[in-house]
């Protein structure tokens, strides 16, 4: 069993992701992660799934979701193939911030972007480990609420997606 | 400009036309209602067959479509006649029937309220079609229509549901009908690779036990000349999947039988004694390859299919030719040496004597007493025409049917193999005949598989279609109580039927009738039916506690077919 990601190119019709999602249904499979947005052309999303499973398995996926009439093209790649990013949004009580907090989010490279009277919210991007890191320390600081996306992408292969939108 | 605006309800009825659909299967109701009143209209231009089920229809649909090549098409109103149609797409799904099934829908304004006949169809269907859509504009109505044949027939062939919103059908646009050509997310062409196909020829002519499979591809391909071509040239033994059955002519002296469960002797054991392998347009399903794990290990694979996501799927190919199998087969009979496997072919031929000794005497000519499915398929050998086609449901019937019917041309097999829908069989038969009311179609059905859809006998009887219509009674869920016997220590645990008398059912829809419960009767009853100008349900009442073999075990390897 390995971390794969896998990127789905698709046209943008209602019911796609319904189309995807039940192929992973159906063989009992659980998305790690998932998301999906725009493309950088008009009309065609980008989907983003992480999963772990062994080779041969995403290799039937990736085919099976291939064959979906509206998907363009799906490819895999190992976390070596890609270059990644998730962010991560921490919501801590005013009541807490002191000294040590500063420093954790000096360490860490977070950033504060809102404050509001009773809490402020804490953002970091990167990878899962790190974010993971800091949500383990913050849950010593009264942690009130957090939100982690999955990972959105860019494969390092130079290839880009217009060569399959024709 | 208003003048050319038609109803929504026109627009799907000239566009079915426009396709060319000749008969429509199917069954009226309130979200549908609009599309029912433009039948009306072009009920000279296209016909209308009113089943008695929503199952019945789109079974009549695939019936048709399987022994035209044709995309059948069915209507369902919503709610529950869209349900109803499910069963069929799933069936329609794992044998790569193309249809295209419109259902009607709650107004677009309803939708998401729970209203009157309102269900999540097109949530429902996914897993179940090629491809779907919700039309919810008038405007939308024809391309969407021409989208979906053009999905369903070409590429790997599959089932397609339109579902069109009642505000859609009543709602006034234009009409001008654009037939879809392709778009960019749908390769229906795959240019077979010419390195592929020497690596594949290389193995061929170095091989000594070569040995090929074909499977439904080759039909749906209408490859059955090259794969004669390959195998005159090849001089390889070659056996069937029950889909690819009639791709080629049992008579073809490189044909050596059926695979699977209950295919043939020689055929699956000699699988594990082969050294290459070629498949061709078939899948590798499991109740093809019984343990995977031990299955044809000692060949090199070459798998000659279109679908990517088969390739590898459940057998790793050593060489995959991905494309049409015409082109590919084509290319592979020029690129290979012309050769004779006298030897090897004869292994296969010993094999089928002790079958022969073991199993087909017994079923084909019996000794005891009780009737045998198998001696009432020989019968109907004796008497059919060549290009008779056989209909048939799931369960024992089926597959003694498969084994003993003497298929010599393609699209003569309609079954359903990859869902295993009882039921199946009597709607099938109607639409394989309303294709052509001059061809044999025969119906071979259990008492089982009948009783799920036998309300379609009001379809036979109001469409005079003349199939013919055999029915296998042993009073028993026969394969399952098969089961029951080998594996569950003979625990008949609710397979045992109290049946009704079928003769006076038959009467009543005014279907002539004729039921055989005695050896000497058989040969006239079965003269009688295929004589008779119109439909006919003969009865036979064969041995209760009959089992079909060989027979591969579940779990088990195809080297371990038994012959009892």
């Amino acid at each position: 069993m390995k971390r794969y990601t896998i990127f789905v190119i698709t046209e943008n019709f209602i019911g796609i992701l319904n189309r995807i999602t039940i192929i992973f249904t159906r063989r009992g499979i659980n998305i790690d992660a998932l998301t999906a947005s725009e493309s950088r052309i008009p009309g065609i999303h980008r989907i983003t799934i992480e999963v772990t499973v062994n080779e041969d398995t995403v290799i039937q996926l990736v085919n099976q979701i291939e064959k979906i009439i509206d998907v363009i093209k799906a490819f895999y790649h190992e976390d070596e193939g890609v270059v990644y990013q998730e962010i991560a949004l921490y919501k801590i009580p005013v009541s807490r911030l002191d000294g040590g907090l500063e420093k954790i989010i000096r360490q860490h490279n977070a950033k504060i972007i809102a404050a509001e009277p009773d809490f402020v919210v804490l953002e970091l991007t990167g990878h899962k480990e790190q974010t993971q890191e800091l949500l383990e320390i913050l849950k010593g600081y009264g942690l009130l609420e957090f939100a982690r996306s999955g990972r959105v992408a860019v494969a390092k292969r130079m290839l880009t997606i217009d060569s399959y939108v024709k | 400009m208003k003048d050319m605006m038609i109803r929504g309800a026109d627009i799907v009825v000239r566009s079915l036309i426009a396709e060319q659909a000749e008969i429509i299967f199917g069954y009226p109701g309130g979200a549908i209602m609009p599309v029912y009143d433009a039948l009306y209209d072009y009920h000279d231009q296209v016909r209308h067959v009113l089943t008695r089920h929503e199952q019945g229809a789109i079974h009549a649909a695939q019936g048709y479509a399987r022994v035209s090549g044709k995309v059948g098409v069915c209507i369902a109103t919503s709610g529950p006649g869209a349900t109803n149609l499910i069963t069929g797409l799933a069936d329609a799904q794992i044998d790569s029937t193309p249809l295209v099934c419109i259902t009607g829908q709650v107004a677009a304004h309803l939708l998401g309220t729970d209203a009157f006949q309102e269900t999540d169809v097109v949530g429902i269907s996914m897993p179940g079609t090629k491809w779907n859509i919700q039309v919810r504009r008038v405007e939308d109505i024809a391309p969407a229509i021409a989208k979906g044949f053009y999905i369903a027939r070409s590429g790997r062939p599959g089932p397609v549901l339109i579902d069109i919103t009642k505000n859609a059908q009543t709602d006034f646009g234009e009409f001008n009908y654009v037939p879809c050509l392709g778009f960019r997310s749908y390769k229906t062409h795959i240019p077979v690779e010419t390195t592929q196909v020497k690596q594949a020829a290389e193995l061929i002519n170095k091989a000594e036990r070569p040995y090929l499979l074909f499977g439904q591809g080759v039909i749906l391909g209408k490859a059955e000349a090259e794969l004669k071509f390959f195998l005159d040239k090849s001089g390889i033994p070659a056996a069937s999947t029950l889909l690819g059955s009639g791709a080629l002519t049992q008579d073809h002296p490189n044909y050596v039988g059926k695979l699977g469960m209950h295919g043939n002797y020689a055929p699956n054991l000699l699988t594990n004694q082969c050294d290459v392998l070629i498949a061709v347009g078939m899948r590798f399903d499991d109740r093809v390859t019984g343990d995977l794990k031990r299955y044809a290990k000692q060949a090199k694979v070459i798998h000659l299919e279109l679908d990517a996501a088969e390739i590898n799927k459940n057998v790793k190919a050593t060489v995959a030719v991905q494309g049409d199998c015409r082109e590919s087969l084509a290319m592979l009979t020029e690129a290979i040496e012309a050769k004779k496997h006298d030897d090897w072919m004869a292994r296969f031929r010993e094999l089928e004597q002790q079958e022969k000794a073991a199993v087909v005497q017994h079923d084909l000519t019996p000794t005891k007493a009780g009737l045998t499915m198998g001696e009432v398929i020989h019968q109907i050998n004796q008497y059919k025409a060549d290009d008779a086609i056989l209909v048939t449901d799931v369960g024992q019937h089926q597959m003694i049917a498969w084994r003993y019917f003497n298929y010599k041309k393609p699209r003569t097999q309609v079954t359903s193999g990859g869902l295993g829908t009882m039921g199946f069989a009597l709607p099938a038969a109607l639409g394989a005949q309303l294709h052509d009311y001059s061809r044999q179609v025969i119906c071979v059905v259990g008492d089982g598989g009948i009783q799920m859809t036998i309300q379609e006998l009001g379809t036979i009887m109001q469409t005079k279609a003349p199939v013919k219509i055999v029915l296998l009674n042993n009073n028993y869920l026969g394969m399952v109580r098969q089961w029951q016997q080998m594996f569950f220590d003979k625990r008949y645990s609710f397979t045992e039927l109290d049946n009704p008398d079928f003769i006076k059912i038959a009467e009543a829809y005014n279907i002539k009738s004729q039921k055989v419960t005695e050896r000497v009767d058989l040969q006239e009853a079965i003269e009688d039916m295929l004589i008779h100008d119109g439909p006919f349900f003969l009865e036979v009442v064969v041995e209760k506690e009959d089992n079909v073999f060989p027979m591969i075990a579940t779990g088990c390897s195809v080297e371990e077919v038994r012959l009892s």
